[in-house]
């Protein structure tokens, strides 16, 4: 009988080498003439443990990680084939307290199945949602998913019905559906996996979106930093048309439904919604001004639903268990679940799929085990470069929409990049203005000025003149907050002033 | 000149082809050449300021020959938290590669990127369009020489 062997090919797993040990276990089953089959699956999301193997036994599939290709003749002495024990050896995988303790919606099957496999897919759960919405009326696929509460999870927070209920009332001869799969922010590989890991689950949720509101095409705009999820998406595609339920004729139904994907060009604005459609029109990536609003006047100027990945994803599970299903998880105007993404330097670091209501504390110390370097924790960014840095006093906000941003704070897309006490926090401040130099698309003079302004304010206030310069960034923070046109410079300031706020002594050195 | 005119005549009925033309010249010739803008402008009916204004607002296309091996280190927070400054600054202290730039021996070419969505096993480098996390100086060390080594075979 053959042994089954888990690699995944995620790229986070990749980068610490997990092609070498796929090559590894090859060559020593092959030497000792052992049947063994190799998975490549995508990453279970417990990445310190990258790259983890995985073995399936009588009693479930058993972890072993990290593992170095020099560590294979050992696991084979160990008898890991038959899971057997080692020093790297963790248990069954399903069983481990990190990823037990979550609730795994949209993330089910990422690291258990092989990403490109319509079979596992199918056996999995895939494609339920798609065949019931190919026999729902396109109005009733939109309630379930303005029942299910689920808000845009690129980082607007928006709900997402609403949105594709505006679409499906525009009436045109051609409506889009654009996926924005340029997650730009640091801390933040939610997306990134879904699409290495479980590429059909955003296909699904993409055609399910196109039957709502009746476009035909659907573009993904995949930001070229990620080569990996390219080959991996462009393969799935190919294969849902082959099999016939992308393309022409989706699932026999006679409706059409087809996905491109494009490039982006390294550009962190081009995740905003406006500068992301004028990118996939071949233009520099300029924010739009809204109105009008994409849902109206879009792609080429035709009704756009524009959706992050993780929303768009989120769907299949949403039409396949109800709205009311989904939205029986989460606190407030929350629903539903988010994956939480840790970062930085953090012990435990990975994605942690969990209902919104939990606190930063919980995901720090008891998914993340605090810091990988060993030291306290001084401060967490939450929500990308664009969000605060918060402190120790705040660990025990709620992460929830409303509740963190009364807090201070902004979720985003839901990354976590954690410091330990060695950071310099006005550096960080600096670095925040610096990338808005870098970044800004040039449109509105708040941003484009104000950040290089910024940049030198910071650098003063490490001389005499600190308590002027302090006034005058905070000045300068108000303009850019109020009066940019779109929320990269509009939330630049939010990394700042915090900063500023909550380590006022990181601005007092010289 | 002929690799430009053939990417154009295939991509040109693309919607939205400007991008996608820019980025296959850039897979074939590692890099858009200033004459390649007139033909693209052509072939597209737009004009040459409007092609230029795509050219250079976005990070990835170059207008020069690079390196051999092109390097795109992280520069982002989660990076920054697992010590990417001091990489950055180690290439420029040790091995005289300054970011933005390419080595005087044409080996490599040193690009800022920020995010590779490696963030929890940072810090992280696009090595030609491959992802490499858990660096450290050693491993920096050893990239730049085996980088340098390519000279022989190229």
């Amino acid at each position: 009988m053959s042994s089954i062997v888990y690699v995944p090919s995620d790229s986070a797993a990749l980068s610490v080498g997990a092609d070498d040990v796929a090559a590894a276990i090859a060559r020593h089953a092959a030497a000792q003439e052992l049947d063994v089959r190799i998975v490549r699956n995508g990453s279970r999301g417990m990445l310190w443990l990258e790259p983890l193997v995985e073995v399936a036994t009588p009693a479930g599939r058993i972890a072993y990680g990290p593992v170095a290709a020099a560590d294979v003749p050992g696991l084979f002495a160990a008898g890991f084939l038959q899971g057997g024990a080692h020093a790297l050896r963790h248990g069954v995988t399903g069983a481990i307290p990190f990823l037990q303790r979550q609730t795994r919606l949209v993330f089910a099957r990422v690291g258990v199945t092989d990403p490109l496999s319509l079979e596992d897919y199918k056996a999995n759960g895939g494609l339920v949602a798609l065949q019931k919405a190919l026999a729902t009326a396109p109005a009733a696929i939109v309630e379930e998913v303005v029942t299910s509460g689920l808000r845009g999870r690129g980082g607007a927070g928006f709900p997402a019905g609403i949105k594709w209920r505006t679409v499906l009332g525009a009436t045109a001869d051609q409506k889009y559906i654009a996926c924005n799969a340029d997650e730009g922010d640091s801390g933040t590989f939610s997306d990134r996996m879904v699409m290495e890991g479980d590429p059909f689950v955003l296909l699904e949720g993409m055609a399910i979106a196109g039957l709502a509101v009746g476009a035909t095409e659907g573009y993904v705009y995949l930001r070229s930093e990620y080569p990996d999820a390219k080959r991996t998406l462009l393969a799935a595609i190919e294969r849902a048309c082959a099999a016939g339920w992308l393309g022409q004729n989706v699932l026999g139904s006679g409706k059409r439904f087809f996905v491109h994907v494009r490039l982006g060009a390294g550009a962190y604005i081009c995740g905003e919604e406006t500068a992301m459609l004028e990118s996939l029109e071949g233009k520099r990536g300029i924010v739009r001004a809204k109105p009008p609003l994409p849902a109206l006047q879009g792609l080429w100027g035709k009704p756009t639903v524009v959706n992050n990945v993780m929303t768009l994803a989120s769907v299949p599970w949403i039409v396949a268990h109800g709205g009311a299903a989904y939205a029986a998880h989460g606190v407030g105007r929350s629903k539903g679940t988010l994956p939480f993404q840790l970062a930085g330097n953090v012990k435990h670091g990975g994605l942690v799929e969990v209902p919104f209501g939990i606190t930063l504390r919980e995901l720090l110390y008891d998914y993340g085990g605090g810091t990988a370097s060993g030291r306290p924790i001084k401060a967490v960014q939450v929500g990308g470069p664009l969000g605060a840095y918060l402190p120790a006093s705040k660990f025990d906000l709620v992460l929830d929409y409303e509740a963190f941003a009364q807090g201070g704070g902004m979720i985003g897309h839901g990354g976590l990049v954690v410091f330990d006490d060695t950071v310099d926090m006005r550096a960080m401040a600096r670095y925040a203005m610096e990338f808005c130099v870098v970044e800004s698309c040039g449109k509105c003079t708040p941003c484009r000025i104000g950040s290089t302004r910024g940049v030198e304010v910071i650098d003063r206030m490490a001389g005499p003149q600190r308590p002027v310069q302090e006034k005058l960034l905070r000045e300068l923070c108000d303009t850019m907050a109020n009066a940019s046109l779109c929320a990269m410079g509009g939330l630049t300031p939010m990394p700042v002033l915090s900063a500023l706020d909550h380590f006022p002594e990181d601005f007092r050195r010289s | 000149m002929a690799v430009v005119e053939a990417v154009v005549q295939r991509l040109r009925a693309v919607p939205g082809a400007c991008l996608p033309i820019l980025h296959a010249i850039q897979d074939e010739l590692g890099f858009v050449p200033h004459d390649a803008v007139e033909r693209i402008a052509d072939g597209l009916n737009l004009s040459r300021a409007e092609v230029h204004g795509v050219l250079t607002f976005y990070h990835d296309f170059r207008t020069a020959p690079p390196g051999r091996t092109i390097v795109k280190l992280c520069r982002a927070e989660a990076c920054q938290a697992r010590g990417c400054t001091a990489l950055e600054r180690r290439l420029h202290d040790h091995h005289g590669i300054a970011m933005g730039a390419t080595s005087a021996d044409a080996a490599i070419t040193l690009e800022p990127v920020y995010c590779l969505g490696n963030c929890a096993l940072g810090p992280s480098a696009l090595v030609d369009g491959k992802l490499v996390g858990r660096l450290d100086a050693a491993r920096v060390d050893a990239l730049v020489q085996a980088a340098r080594g390519k000279r022989g075979k190229a």
